[in-house]
């Protein structure tokens, strides 16, 4: 597959969160403003791509010439703590505006499963170093894309008389189920249309 | 010999990935003032959002930037109010506590009923249906949403079915202020002691086909009283809690419907 096939696969196509339904935690947490949805996007980018390199790299220096294969989530979930740890350092030192909007939702990328899935996606489709990061950064572009959207609608919402039982989160959660239908309509035949697989 | 390749290889990866936070930790320490973290120390801790914040530790913070003034704890209450102007070396001015009153003695026995209720027991589900099954559309529902939200179990029903609030063990944090559908339950001062228990704006003739110790409106307490703290507004007496209380028991006396109440 083509680098530009991976990044349309990973934005569109298998979108995190609205067609893999990855990483909702986030998605309706952080998504009340498009300010702190933009940050956590970023920080959430950051973390797959840089990711997805370092457990290739895990896998191939360590797992793979050792026949360690068993240990891929252990490895990998211990490679995406530290890293989950040193972006929140870096934010609470660079901008502590941020930190406090994210607030608890910065750490709990960690167990984002967005995070692990991008690693483990990686190694199942033996994709090379380069693919690896290209998967990692578009699937962290794809989850920044949705949660942007998200938070746009939900400002909008916010200003829209909707009943007492639906306000706030169950309306949310209505709008993401109709993105994730209007998203469905990305599959594999948009790579072969486009000559890409 | 796998095991011991396994368990080598994941111990230096723990090892350098620690050894990397450790050095980073350093690099990216923000330096944090001693006294937000003795605020931060005093809190009570128990995350109630009473004051109106997130937490104990964003009151602390908002409190330590100046943004919040140091007396809106309630759990903390005045001792943890002065505490924090002695750390901020700031002078506090002390605010009385304020607990939780339900303005309605209206039970089953003296409220009319409008129809029987048989859905979830939740005073706002109840709400959604014409107002609820009680006659007077702005007492007490007696379904219990404040008894289940209160975080410290202050709040019960009395023999008679009436919903009260045990004054002593109150924090004041108004969790069940919000979740009453009516606004029956209010924040009152903890030395207050008497009140008009009612809550429907009504005139005098409505409240009495639904109502026998709703006030009506009369005046009576207002005017029959010399310098009474209670005053009437929109067919409703309240009493003014800044204004000397030595007459309020004559104006309870005073009062056809029997709606001032002493609080226990």
């Amino acid at each position: 597959m083509s680098y530009i096939g991976i990044v349309i696969t990973y934005v569109f196509i298998q979108n995190f969160i609205l067609v893999q339904f990855m990483g909702l935690c986030p998605f309706i947490g952080v998504s009340k403003n498009s300010e702190s949805a933009i940050g956590m996007g970023v920080a959430v980018t950051f973390v797959t791509a840089i990711t997805s390199v370092v457990c290739w790299g895990v896998s191939h220096l360590f797992l793979i010439p050792f026949d360690l294969e068993y240990l891929q989530t252990i490895a990998y979930i211990l490679v995406i703590a530290a890293l989950v740890q040193l972006v929140e350092m870096v934010i609470r030192k660079m901008s502590p505006g941020l930190y406090q909007a994210l607030g608890i939702y910065l750490p709990l990328i960690t167990t984002n499963c967005a995070v692990l899935g991008i690693a483990v996606i990686n190694a199942d489709n033996g994709y090379n170093l380069l693919e690896s990061f290209l998967a990692g950064l578009s699937a962290g572009l794809g989850f920044t894309m949705a949660i942007v959207l998200m938070s746009n609608i939900r400002e909008k919402l916010d200003m829209t008389p909707v009943r007492k039982v639906f306000r706030g989160v169950p309306i949310a959660f209505i709008s993401a189920g109709l993105m994730a239908l209007a998203f469905m309509m990305f599959d594999q035949s948009l790579l072969s249309n486009l000559h890409l697989v | 010999m796998s095991v011991v390749i396994a368990f080598l290889i994941v111990g230096i990866l723990g090892l350098v990935l620690g050894f990397g936070l450790a050095v980073a930790e350093k690099k990216l320490a923000v330096e944090k003032d001693p006294k937000l973290e003795e605020l931060e120390g005093a809190m009570p801790g128990a995350n109630c959002g009473g004051c109106g914040y997130a937490g104990c530790q964003a009151y602390a913070e908002a409190v330590y930037n100046g943004t919040a003034p140091a007396g809106l704890c309630s759990p903390g209450g005045a001792e943890l109010a002065a505490k924090m102007g002695e750390i901020l070396g700031i002078k506090v001015e002390l605010k009385e506590k304020m607990v939780a009153f339900v303005f309605c003695r209206g039970n089953s026995e003296v409220t009319a009923t409008d129809y029987q209720y048989k859905g979830m027991a939740d005073c706002n589900a109840a709400a959604l249906l014409q107002g609820g099954p009680v006659g007077c559309k702005e007492g007490c529902l007696h379904l219990g949403s404040c008894i289940s939200v209160c975080p410290v179990g202050a709040i019960s029903k009395d023999e008679k079915g009436n919903v009260v609030v045990d004054k002593e063990k109150c924090i004041g944090c108004g969790k069940c202020v919000s979740v009453c559908p009516n606004n029956v339950i209010r924040l009152v001062p903890y030395s207050q002691e008497w009140i008009c228990a009612c809550n429907n704006h009504e005139p005098g003739g409505k409240v009495r086909k639904t109502c026998q110790v709703g006030c009506i409106g009369c005046k009576m307490c207002e005017t029959k009283v010399e310098n009474s703290p209670f005053k009437v507004e929109s067919f409703l007496s309240s009493n003014d809690w800044n204004k000397d209380q030595s007459t309020a028991e004559a104006a309870a006396e005073i009062c056809p419907q029997k709606c001032i109440v002493r609080r226990s």
